[in-house]
């Protein structure tokens, strides 16, 4: 939880893109409101690097309203950062990306320590626009840049036993949020072998065009949309293929709320708050009329229930949530 | 107690400034503790109007007054042992004050969560109230401090008389039933409502021993 205090010397990053000049301008008003300019401190996020390669625009893109960057790279759940929403932009600095590999074992052909250029490189990129849905009963409409992880899968050959692909965020001893146990470090995430070869999912390693920044799960994460938002785990440095259905950090945390397939859907609740709706953040952050939009119904699967459903033909969702 | 110089403007300023200590003290308390707990407030409407809420205003405010209810009732509620633990009546004196500043942030949370969350949408409140435990437990602190602060005045204390002690001690089960809101309502991180479950147990377990005794 954010404390008040703090909240006087917070204010969203400079960013150079399409809205400079209204957010130049709106930091310019806040400025003034605030009376003291030095009061408003900027948190250290760099303008955003821009990809140098073509971005080939997908078909699984929805053409919602895009959730501006200012929103995506301010208002995150990255634990091993903090847990305050604006800890991750905040401590941004502190999560060391480079250099970075990335450990592939388990039942596949070629399993090894992998460099993130290694793991990138063979890969043309995407920008697929995905709804984003956390469970805590927010969403936003995310830009991403990336590749479907069923071509990553692809090139290391996982053998008949590879049942599950189980996932591992790096651990850095000195990140704000490592150094207490809110969760059992490391973060770890896992999927059916078929939800992982689904060509929605997807390995993202930008956003908007740019490297992703470290509040967004740089230099790897995983994002797949018809799941709660912490099913999609940052900053991956193992990926493994296992004959058992891996555990997964939220349901180790609180297995009666948090299940292992953590689909998106509005028909059971989570047992302390509603999943029916939610809040899309998107418009430009802090102005007023943020106060007065209304929230919309949450979409079973997020809205991907058509490409999804086959995955789940005959699984009681209630029970397997 | 005028000195006996009567009209002289020397030593009357002489009388003034050797009365000045305890004036002080007893005088500057009460705005200087009023002032601290205002200025929550006005850095929320700052941020407020300035946009520095970030992309979830309606989730920041709730917080963010919520937590502000909550530890402006665990003060109110430890006046009473700091008058104990410092054989002095000055923090009794305060407890009404702080005491209307728990209702008070209590009923801008509730009126967000009300008005700009659900916006006003009975079924949904209904289905919040009748499913989730920790909007019970929230609900039934904020009912017990209505009359509580509908009662706060002096003249209902004097017309209640004993009535008046026996309603207020609601506030016990207010504290209580508003930390378990927190504690039910955290994702994750417990620290913070934990902190405050402690704080409270302490602050009630005083009064118990000292009842015991």
């Amino acid at each position: 939880m954010r404390d008040w205090m703090k909240m006087a010397g917070i204010r969203s990053s400079e960013i150079t893109d399409e809205k400079l000049f209204r957010q130049r301008r709106q930091l310019l008003q806040a400025s003034a409101a605030a009376g003291v300019t030095g009061l408003i401190a900027m948190p250290a996020m760099a303008e955003g690097k821009a990809l140098n390669q073509p971005i080939v625009k997908s078909s699984f893109s929805t053409d919602e309203e895009l959730s501006t960057k200012e929103t995506v790279t301010t208002y995150n759940n990255f634990y091993e950062l903090g847990t305050d929403k604006g800890d991750p932009v905040r401590y941004a600095d502190r999560l060391q990306t480079e250099p970075w590999s990335v450990t592939i074992d388990g039942e596949c052909a070629k399993p090894g320590v992998y460099t993130l250029e290694d793991v990138l490189k063979p890969h043309a990129i995407e920008e697929r626009i995905y709804r984003m849905r956390c469970v805590e009963a927010w969403s936003m409409v995310i830009p991403w840049n990336g590749f479907s992880l069923a071509d990553l899968i692809k090139r290391v050959e996982p053998n008949s036993r590879a049942k599950y692909v189980a996932f591992e965020t790096v651990v850095q001893d000195d990140l704000p949020g490592v150094k207490r146990n809110v969760l059992e470090w490391p973060y770890r995430e896992g999927l059916r072998m078929d939800e992982a070869l689904h060509p929605l999912t997807m390995l993202a390693m930008g956003i908007y065009g740019e490297e992703l920044p470290n509040q967004n799960g740089a230099p790897l994460r995983l994002v797949v949309p018809w799941k709660y938002g912490y099913k999609s785990i940052k900053s991956i440095v193992r990926i493994s293929f296992v004959e058992e259905q891996p555990v997964t950090s939220w349901n180790m945390s609180a297995p009666q709320e948090y299940g292992f397939y953590s689909n998106v859907n509005p028909e059971r609740s989570h047992p302390r708050w509603s999943q029916a709706r939610e809040r899309r953040l998107s418009g430009d952050t802090g102005g007023l009329s943020a106060l007065f939009a209304s929230k919309s119904d949450t979409l079973y699967m997020n809205g991907y229930a058509e490409q999804v459903a086959e995955l789940y033909q005959g699984m009681d969702l209630q029970k397997f949530h | 107690m005028r000195s006996s110089a009567g009209g002289s403007g020397m030593s009357s300023t002489v009388e003034a400034l050797r009365r000045w200590p305890v004036l002080r003290w007893q005088s500057v308390i009460k705005p200087l503790v009023f002032t601290a707990a205002i200025i929550p407030f006005l850095f929320l409407l700052q941020a407020l109007f300035s946009g520095s809420l970030g992309p979830n205003p309606i989730d920041e405010l709730t917080d963010q007054t919520g937590t502000l209810a909550i530890r402006m009732l665990l003060i109110s509620l430890a006046l009473t042992p700091l008058r104990g633990l410092l054989k002095n009546t000055w923090p009794v004196k305060l407890r009404r004050m702080m005491g209307l500043f728990a209702f008070f942030y209590a009923f801008v949370h509730v009126s967000i969560y009300l008005l700009l969350d659900q916006q006003l949408d009975p079924a949904a409140i209904w289905e919040d109230l009748a499913e989730r435990p920790y909007i019970m437990a929230g609900t039934v602190a904020f009912v017990i401090l209505i009359p509580l602060a509908m009662t706060s005045t002096r003249g209902m204390v004097r017309r209640l008389g004993r009535r008046w002690a026996s309603l207020h001690r609601g506030v016990y089960l207010a504290g209580a039933a508003v930390v378990v809101h927190y504690v039910w309502l955290a994702k994750g991180d417990l620290i913070e409502p934990f902190v405050y479950l402690a704080i409270l147990m302490v602050l009630l377990g005083y009064r118990f021993v000292r009842l015991l005794r």
